[in-house]
């Protein structure tokens, strides 16, 4: 049997900003194909990580590749095999649900002709023909995380970065989004999520929890449980959290 | 005087063709702590806006401590502490300048009123020389707190204070929500985490502008009309797949590790659903009867009307 390679691999990452420590000597591999759970308290590091992670920002030290490429000198190739989605920033409101397909494809430099078919499987597989042509302004918060997700693989990247992707949505939807991101992985495509939702760790793969800026566990949820000897994977986290917040800063 | 903190009739606010508040009525105790639970763009933030005065209904009566949000708009201002889902302090001022600016338009100070926040204060008093600006989510939302305290508030407003905020500092903050309302102040909150629903009084589940549910929180479980297993086994996935194409239930959910499975009450017993899964193959099956939560609640209310509302809510604009 081979071991499934590693499509992200991150040894001593060190993020300083002036004398503060955001990412303390992180060290971590991701599996190509897994769900990874990226979990940590508010200002626990997590966003700068990410931030680096997709070639934003630069690391103070550290070496890590992403989808086989150097975060220092390989930054273009590195964005042009992952894709991006948040709750904050995903979709523009006063394009129409069509336009932003096309303008995302048109970004990762799609042909026109693979633009046009693969908006067309898009927009029936989420079964949003009848909604092509409506502003996303006017559309359920349901169906713009949807297709925010569609939109942010369409290119067929080696990663997806999810941060937060279900903040705020209904219990329904967002175990329908997570049947997109188990869909999304069986595809191959390797899933980094963020996620304040504790049962929705449950269903990564894989989940490490930073914090004060290192990582203080990774695990299954299985043996995370196991190591902490409670029932579930919030328990894991306020055990190791929660002593932690009056430190905050 | 009036026994109620808040009493809404009839409340309706539309954005053109959107239906943000359909015909809302509900009403408040004197200190009690009443959730408001739904999702992003349930409407919960419409009510929030017309009972702070903020936004007028288009029809439809809302009273504050007796008073009408239209009519006595400058008294009801006066008496209330509002802190809106979005950071709405000054991120120029420094912690100490927004608190004592806060205290100063409400014709108090921070020291006349000090022991109402000094439990929240306190954690972030190291930082009182730094800009707002330039606060972490958490403290931003404990000196917004602080700041809609400090004239000392009849009423308490807060709407999604705990949005994107992690399971520990939640917790601590509905901690301090039960100080306060120890305190003698009425609460209304709202929040998209079903999990924090236990810990009102009373709360009303809200969708689509509508309420689906008014009452207790163990009211609102008691009147779940299925019967709920939590089922597990090896593979959690496939178990999840089969459990949604297994026709006697009603409906097959993913919580954490488990699938909680609904159905008709009486017609389906655990040594069934045990038979189903070793036909499929599945090993380690575990199958419990167990109470819903409010978030099994939520979705049974919102049940097979989901992509109904939803096509509704789809507005006619177009583009030319």
């Amino acid at each position: 049997m081979t071991m499934p390679e590693n499509i992200i691999i991150v040894k001593d990452l060190v993020k300083k900003f002036g004398n503060f420590t955001a990412n303390d000597h992180l060290t971590f591999e991701v599996k190509k194909g897994e769900i990874f759970g990226f979990l940590g308290a508010n200002g626990a590091g997590k966003t700068t990580a990410i931030r680096i992670l997709c070639g934003l920002s630069y690391p103070t030290s550290g070496i890590l590749t992403v989808a086989g490429y150097d975060i220092y000198s390989q930054r273009e190739l590195i964005k042009k095999n992952i894709g991006y989605m948040s709750q904050k920033f995903s979709l523009y409101e006063d394009l129409t649900v069509f336009e932003n397909i096309r303008f995302y494809a048109g970004i990762y430099g799609l042909s026109k002709k693979e633009i046009e078919e693969r908006s067309e499987r898009l927009l029936e597989r989420l079964d949003l023909q009848t909604a092509r042509n409506k502003l996303i302004a006017d559309i359920p918060l349901g169906w713009k995380q949807k297709l925010a997700l569609s939109v942010a693989i369409i290119h067929d990247p080696k990663i997806v970065f999810l941060d937060e992707p279900t903040g705020g949505v209904d219990p329904i939807t967002r175990r329908q989004f997570w049947d997109m991101i188990f869909e999304t992985a069986r595809n191959g495509i390797t899933v980094f999520v963020t996620t304040h939702y504790m049962d929705e760790a449950e269903y990564c793969d894989r989940v490490s929890i930073m914090v004060d800026g290192r990582i203080a566990a990774l695990d299954t949820p299985a043996n995370l449980k196991e190591q902490f000897h409670v029932a579930s994977m919030n328990d894991v986290f306020l055990r190791l959290a929660r002593s932690k917040v009056t430190t905050e800063e | 005087m009036s026994s109620f903190a808040i009493e809404v009739t009839s409340l309706s606010k539309s954005y053109g063709p959107v239906r943000a508040l359909d015909d809302i009525s509900f009403s408040t105790g004197r200190g009690e702590l009443f959730g408001f639970i739904g999702p992003d763009g349930a409407g919960k933030t419409t009510l929030f806006r017309i009972l702070t005065t903020l936004l007028i209904a288009d029809a439809g009566e809302a009273r504050v401590e007796g008073l009408d949000v239209v009519h006595d708009y400058k008294k009801i201002r006066r008496m209330i502490g509002y802190m809106p889902g979005r950071f709405s302090l000054y991120p120029d001022l420094t912690v100490e300048e927004n608190l004592r600016f806060f205290a100063t338009i409400f014709g108090t100070t921070i020291e006349e009123n000090y022991d109402l926040i000094r439990d929240i204060y306190v954690q972030i008093e190291p930082f009182k020389h730094r800009r707002a600006g330039k606060l972490s989510g958490g403290m931003k939302q404990k000196l917004a707190l602080s700041c809609a305290l400090i004239h000392k508030p009849v009423v308490l407003f807060l709407d999604e204070p705990t949005t994107g905020v992690d399971a520990v500092s939640r917790r601590e903050f509905w901690e301090m929500l039960q100080r306060l309302k120890a305190g003698g102040i009425s609460i209304l909150v709202s929040t998209p985490y079903m999990d924090e629903a236990s810990l009102c009084d009373r709360v009303a589940l809200i969708q689509n502008g509508s309420l689906m549910a008014i009452s207790t929180p163990a009211e609102v479980v008691e009147k779940y009309p299925l019967g709920l297993f939590s089922v597990s086994s090896s593979n959690v996935y496939q178990l999840l797949h089969d459990l949604k194409a297994f026709q006697p239930a009603s409906g097959a959910f993913a919580f954490g590790q488990t699938i909680h499975l609904s159905f008709t009450p009486g017609s389906l017993k655990e040594e069934e659903v045990n038979a189903f899964l070793t036909d499929k193959g599945h090993t380690n099956i575990s199958v419990n009867r167990i109470k819903p939560t409010i978030e099994d609640c939520f979705m049974e209310l919102m049940g097979s009307e989901v992509a109904k509302s939803e096509y509704q809510h789809i507005t006619t604009k177009e583009r030319p």
